[in-house]
């Protein structure tokens, strides 16, 4: 399926599915703004896939922002870093998202933000060095998996990787955290483009973004053509259409790649990186500040002032949502992440993650939910599906326990953007069939 | 400290459609050909069309009560079913007969197999056949366009339909404004087509299945030597094409699958009224594709992207 074009797009390529979700990006137009420093914040060792950081940090220790308090001898792991100036209160297990238990190390700011000393721009002269910057910086794949990245840019020697994609389609509704990094970081994202595919001797990279972001379009544009680097990097203006932002429809809309199930992007030749990262290596190479705040957009029927604002990693959901004024109205539902695949929370004390780039809460209205009736068989979750998917023959193979049918219906390739429930007449959970569907595979291997 | 929060699986945004809204995008569709068929066939299609509604509403309410399920009356998929079902009758039938239709639609063919989205073949088509097999000479008693407004003559002033009269008497003109015999719904082919825009513009159904329909339709006509014009233009075929065909349920739900049905439905259409012995062959040619559809969907699932063809476990072993 690999095409080794390494020609610059011009235009997006066809991808199959998605739907047209309302946009609701009203904070589009609200500068990002720094978050007073909360008294206290709790920040977990597990903001990431692979193994858990253990805490380098004891009780008591008096800690400075940037400085590492939690880190794992594991491959597939990213250190974890203070991100207030204080006390280490207690190091005790919280709650997460998923509603297990978490360990995490509990600072009592003490307001002053006092950087940490030793913090230095890395040296990135070889490969490794510049690999072990990117550990060192605790990045992770801000767009929501929460990868880390320096696992992600190690390249395997047999894969031929020629094209860096830089994930700027944020087709989620409500979030503008993305949007911002383009206009208020954009000589940063370059200047970490340009780091990367030296590092890594890529050929060519694609930025996509939504058509429905035009000024940080143009503004990429303007810049790339200014720094005279338009020979390698080019902007594609990509169709306002939810999935667009998901890894494999945004490798083949940007290159027209396919990448094979259960396969990795680095397997059809591309690297994908969402902007915000490559905003905060930028800002980690040139000035030594690890990754220690996060551009939140927090928006929803029930917030009093939906805005975008950078917090300290380990915040709690109700101090940021506090700082915006708190809720308007009684909320009945608030939403980590966007409204298409983020979760929905059980309280508001919970703490804020590396890769969160939004709290949505919502009013009663816009929280109820949709009477379930029986399936008509009309195919809009066929047509909508972007993995060429058929949602009721799965269904009905996870009724019947069929685990050879799942598997040859490509269960596994669903990537749970819920396109498939949200153009759903009879209003079905699609995606939480979908989810059954492939642990019921995993678990017959 | 909030208090408690719904915590639902993603996604948590509805395009908003329901099954409801859907169905009642069909209705308006339909009330053209309504309208039409009490233009055409005076007052007693009105009748016709009210009893066979009110009557599968009640059959639904009723199977539903008894099944002790939850009711469904309310998604209206009964009320299209009704009014379907009466634009496929003369305007000569009995109401009793109507209700008899409505019966077999509903109890045996749409609630019997497990209601809403269960049905194999389509409820409208399938009581259509019951009945025209049971009472064949009521069901094909034809009666002349505008009969009612002339008060001299008796209620039945038998006529042919255009496909049974052997020669092509009607002209173009008459067919596509339905100023001719038939069932109440399927002569106004402007009616028709009016709805089928509707459905299209709404996006309740794509224009593959009825295009790939009369398009077998029309190339299987210049095969046989037949005029093409005359032969989409008269019958059920339109009818039948854009309400009947475009039936969620009872058809594939793939794109590809959908053409195949909808070839086999022309392709059937046309051998019956080339070689069978009845005039018309388009609810028997879109029921038995139903039948199939099982058969379709299995040779014509979507391939998923990336797809991997997973290793057989005996393979292995």
């Amino acid at each position: 399926m690999k095409s080794n074009d390494i020609s610059l797009p011009t235009v997006p390529f066809r991808t199959r599915g998605g739907v047209r979700v309302p946009h609701r990006k009203t904070t589009s137009t609200c500068e990002s703004i720094v978050m007073t420093v909360p008294s206290q914040v709790s920040i977990p060792m597990q903001q990431h896939i692979g193994a858990p950081c253990k805490p380098t940090v004891k009780v008591g220790d008096i800690v400075c922002v940037g400085q590492v308090i939690g880190d794992s001898d594991q491959f597939v792991s990213a250190p974890i870093h203070a991100t207030v100036s204080g006390k280490v209160l207690k190091i005790a297990d919280i709650p997460m998202t998923n509603g297990a238990k978490c360990q995490a190390v509990v600072i009592a700011s003490d307001g002053l933000q006092t950087p940490y000393s030793e913090l230095k721009p890395p040296k990135t002269d070889t490969l490794d060095e510049f690999l072990s910057a990117v550990r060192a910086s605790g990045l992770v794949g801000l767009g929501g998996a929460g990868f880390p990245t320096h696992v992600k840019l190690r390249v395997p020697k047999d894969k031929n990787v020629d094209t860096l994609v830089v994930n700027g389609a944020e087709c989620e509704p409500y979030i503008t955290t993305d949007h911002r990094e383009f206009l208020e970081n954009s000589e940063n994202i370059l200047y970490a483009i340009v780091k990367v595919k030296e590092m890594l001797n890529l050929k060519r990279v694609v930025i996509g973004i939504e058509k429905n972001k035009p000024d940080a379009i143009e503004l990429m544009r303007n810049l790339i053509k200014k720094e005279g680097k338009s020979d390698y990097i080019a902007v594609l203006a990509l169709k306002a259409s939810y999935p667009q932002g998901g890894e494999k429809v945004l490798i083949e809309a940007c290159t027209g790649r396919v990448v094979e199930m259960g396969k990795l992007p680095a397997d059809a030749g591309c690297i994908v990186m969402n902007v915000t990262s490559l905003g905060k290596l930028a800002e980690y190479l040139k000035t030594g500040m690890p990754l220690v705040t996060k551009r939140l957009t927090i928006a929803g029927s029930a917030i009093k002032e939906p805005k975008n604002v950078i917090v300290p990693i380990g915040t709690m959901i109700k101090d940021v949502i506090e700082f915006c004024g708190g809720y308007s109205e009684e909320p009945k539902k608030i939403l980590m992440g966007g409204p298409m695949m983020g979760i929905a929370l059980t309280t508001d004390e919970l703490f804020i993650l590396k890769q969160n780039n939004a709290i949505l809460a919502f009013n009663e209205k816009d929280a109820r939910l949709m009477e379930t009736t029986d399936c008509i068989r009309c195919g809009r979750c066929v047509a909508s599906c972007p993995m060429g998917l058929m949602p009721p023959l799965i269904s009905r193979a996870v009724k019947l326990n069929e685990i050879e049918e799942l598997k040859s219906l490509g269960a596994m390739n669903c990537m749970e953007c819920g396109c498939c429930s949200f153009s759903c007449p009879a209003g079905k959970y699609i995606v939480q069939t979908m989810r059954t569907a492939k642990a019921m595979i995993r678990s017959a291997k | 400290m909030v208090g408690k929060l719904y915590a639902s699986s993603s996604p948590h945004l509805r395009q908003g459609d329901t099954t409801r809204k859907i169905m009642l995008d069909v209705i308006i569709a339909l009330l053209p050909a309504c309208i039409a068929s009490v233009v055409i066939f005076g007052y007693m299609s009105a009748v016709l069309i009210a009893v066979s509604v009110v009557s599968c509403v009640i059959c639904e309410y009723i199977c539903r009560r008894i099944m002790k399920r939850n009711n469904t009356i309310g998604d209206l998929s009964a009320v299209v079913t009704g009014i379907l079902l009466a634009l496929n009758y003369p305007v000569s039938l009995s109401p009793l007969i109507a209700i008899g239709g409505s019966v077999v639609a509903i109890v045996i063919v749409k609630q019997m197999f497990g209601g809403i989205g269960q049905n194999f073949v389509n409820p409208a088509l399938t009581a259509r056949i019951v009945l025209l097999t049971s009472f064949s000479s009521k069901m094909s008693n034809w009666t002349e366009p505008f009969a009612y407004l002339n008060k001299n003559a008796a209620d039945a002033v038998s006529t042919a339909t255009p496909l049974a009269d052997g020669e092509h008497l009607t002209s173009y003109f008459d067919l596509f404004f339905g100023i001719h015999g038939g069932c109440l719904g399927e002569t106004c082919v402007l009616a028709i087509l009016l709805g089928g825009i509707y459905l299209v513009a709404r996006r309740v159904i794509t224009p593959l299945i009825p295009l790939t329909y009369m398009g077998t339709v029309a190339i299987l006509s210049l095969c046989f030597g037949l005029d093409p014009i005359y032969q989409l233009l008269s019958g059920g075929l339109m009818l039948g094409a854009v309400f009947m065909a475009t039936d969620y349920t009872t058809t594939p739900l793939s794109n590809l699958g959908r053409f195949v049905f909808a070839v086999g439905c022309g392709l059937l259409t046309m051998l019956i009224r080339q070689f069978g012995s009845l005039p018309e062959g388009v609810s028997f040619s879109i029921v038995i594709m139903n039948i199939l559809v099982p058969y379709i969907e299995k040779f014509t699932r979507l391939k998923p992207k990336g797809f991997i063809k997973p290793k057989k476990e005996s393979a292995s072993k």
